[in-house]
């Protein structure tokens, strides 16, 4: 069989089982969802690979008013260095002065670097039917060159401490007219949404580590890779607060502080999930 | 002049750890508040349109938030005195709706996210507890409500506690995980009247 059929039988296996998902929930279907996963472990089946040439390609294409790659991106290990780059992300950057996350990186990349316009990058920030995600291939790309490596979030500037700081108080911040914080369901131990299970998130431990470790993830439901933007997005969708804006400090906040709970987790990704 | 080269080597070592060591989450200060809301702002910067009222970080969510749910004793009491007082029961004193109603409603985990369009909001109660038991896709985040209104032996009483319970949670425990859906205005007193039925009706499936 062909790659392309081989996915594609895979694809609809996958359609299958996101619609019998939504439709009848039960503990068989999550089951088979988990056979469904390990299937799809091979790199050379997850559509989320995809993804990642597409990354590649984009990281390598000259684009903006300086007609330039993005080789002279700095990531935080120096000037097109990604190798282990993601697994130390969210960090400080001296020359911005700033906390940054993988996309608020990239976007200051591609406007520093490359001159580039990102109004069209930040619009197609989810991909979607027709519509593919720069960022999200980027990250696809950039985030498996740190597979096999562990999470570090050291905090050793003053404003990774305070970004950690203000990471922590997110997570336990209750507001809106739901009353949620992140803590309402990713605190206590063996709890579930419907049939969901909900990892334990604010506390250090397995479940932080293989939840962070799995982003970005291709999501089957979705049929895209999905980024810890989109998730913390989606998130506070679910706990019925206002749309978070997009690459905001409070995000990349709350980000280090899931990663910094996640230190010592074996990168994988991009994995695949529901 | 051993130990000296010995005080040495520890001062220099811990200096080097000092530099080279990873930070402990713990030694972090929290965050002062003037610091979140301007990481707040930014990630909200305004009120959508028809979001207004439905915004808050009241003086209840600001508490919970700072000790993490878990409330000193005045604290404590001053929540639920608060809380208490913002309970409204129907005007008519009927607290008990419609269960078939109730039990849709407990279904329905639709509306009031910023991708719905607007909508009458579902109260999603099975999100978090079982109810009917033959309704298997329950979430454990709540206590189970099976036979709520049968334990309760269908008690008048019982029926308007479980109303100002769903109206709202923190005037019967401060800093409850469960949303406040009548002081937020969440669902209508109609809503809450159908959901008090369904826990409450003997011919609710929740009490077969």
């Amino acid at each position: 069989m062909t790659f392309a059929a081989r996915l594609g039988g895979l694809f609809l296996m996958g359609l299958a089982l996101a619609g019998n998902a939504s439709a009848q929930t039960t503990v068989d279907a999550e089951k088979e969802i988990e056979k469904f996963r390990a299937m799809m472990s091979d790199p050379m089946s997850n559509p989320g690979y995809l993804n990642v040439d597409r990354g590649e390609a984009i990281w390598n294409t000259a684009r903006g008013t300086k007609n330039v790659t993005l080789a002279g991106c700095d990531l935080g290990m120096g000037p097109g260095k990604l190798e282990g780059a993601y697994a130390r992300l969210p960090r400080y950057f001296a020359d911005t002065d700033k906390v940054m996350d993988l996309e608020q990186r990239l976007k200051h990349c591609m406007e520093t670097v490359q001159g580039l316009d990102t109004a069209d990058v930040v619009r197609r920030r989810f991909g979607g039917p027709g519509r593919t995600s720069d960022m999200e291939d980027l990250v696809a790309f950039i985030s498996n060159k740190s597979n096999d490596m562990k999470f570090e979030a050291p905090l050793s500037h003053p404003k990774e401490k305070e970004a950690y700081a203000v990471g922590e108080a997110l997570f336990f911040r209750r507001s809106d007219f739901m009353d949620f914080s992140c803590a309402t369901c990713h605190a206590d131990e063996g709890k579930r949404i419907r049939l969901q299970a909900l990892p334990i998130l604010g506390t250090a431990g397995k479940p932080v580590q293989e939840t962070m470790a799995s982003w970005p993830t291709y999501r089957i439901s979705q049929s895209q890779v999905r980024t810890m933007q989109h998730r913390l997005w989606d998130c506070y969708r679910q706990m019925r607060t206002p749309e978070p804006v997009y690459l905001s400090d409070g995000l990349t906040a709350l980000s280090l502080f899931l990663v910094k709970k996640a230190e010592g987790g074996v990168i994988n990704v991009p994995s695949i999930k529901r | 002049m051993k130990t000296f080269i010995a005080l040495s080597a520890l001062a220099l070592s811990s200096l080097a750890a000092l530099i080279a060591m990873p930070t402990q989450a713990q030694d972090i200060p929290k965050v002062d508040q003037t610091t979140l809301a301007k990481y707040t702002k930014e990630m909200w910067p305004k009120t959508p349109q028809g979001w207004e009222g439905r915004i808050t970080y009241d003086e209840t969510q600001a508490v919970c938030s700072q000790f993490r749910n878990d409330l000193p004793t005045a604290e404590f009491d001053k929540v639920l005195a608060r809380e208490k007082a913002n309970v409204k029961l129907p005007a008519d004193g009927k607290v008990l709706g419609d269960w078939k109603a109730g039990q849709r409603l407990a279904n329905n985990g639709r509306g009031g996210t910023f991708t719905d369009e607007p909508m009458a909001n579902g109260g999603n109660c099975y999100a978090c507890h079982e109810m009917d038991k033959k309704e298997l896709s329950f979430g454990t985040l709540g206590p189970s409500l099976y036979e709520y209104g049968k334990i309760r032996k269908y008690s008048e009483e019982e029926a308007k506690l479980a109303y100002a319970k769903i109206y709202n949670s923190m005037s019967v425990l401060p800093c409850s995980n469960m949303p406040r859906f009548g002081h937020q205005n969440f669902l209508t007193e109609q809503q809450i009247k159908d959901a008090t039925a369904f826990l409450f009706d003997p011919q609710s499936p929740v009490n077969q």
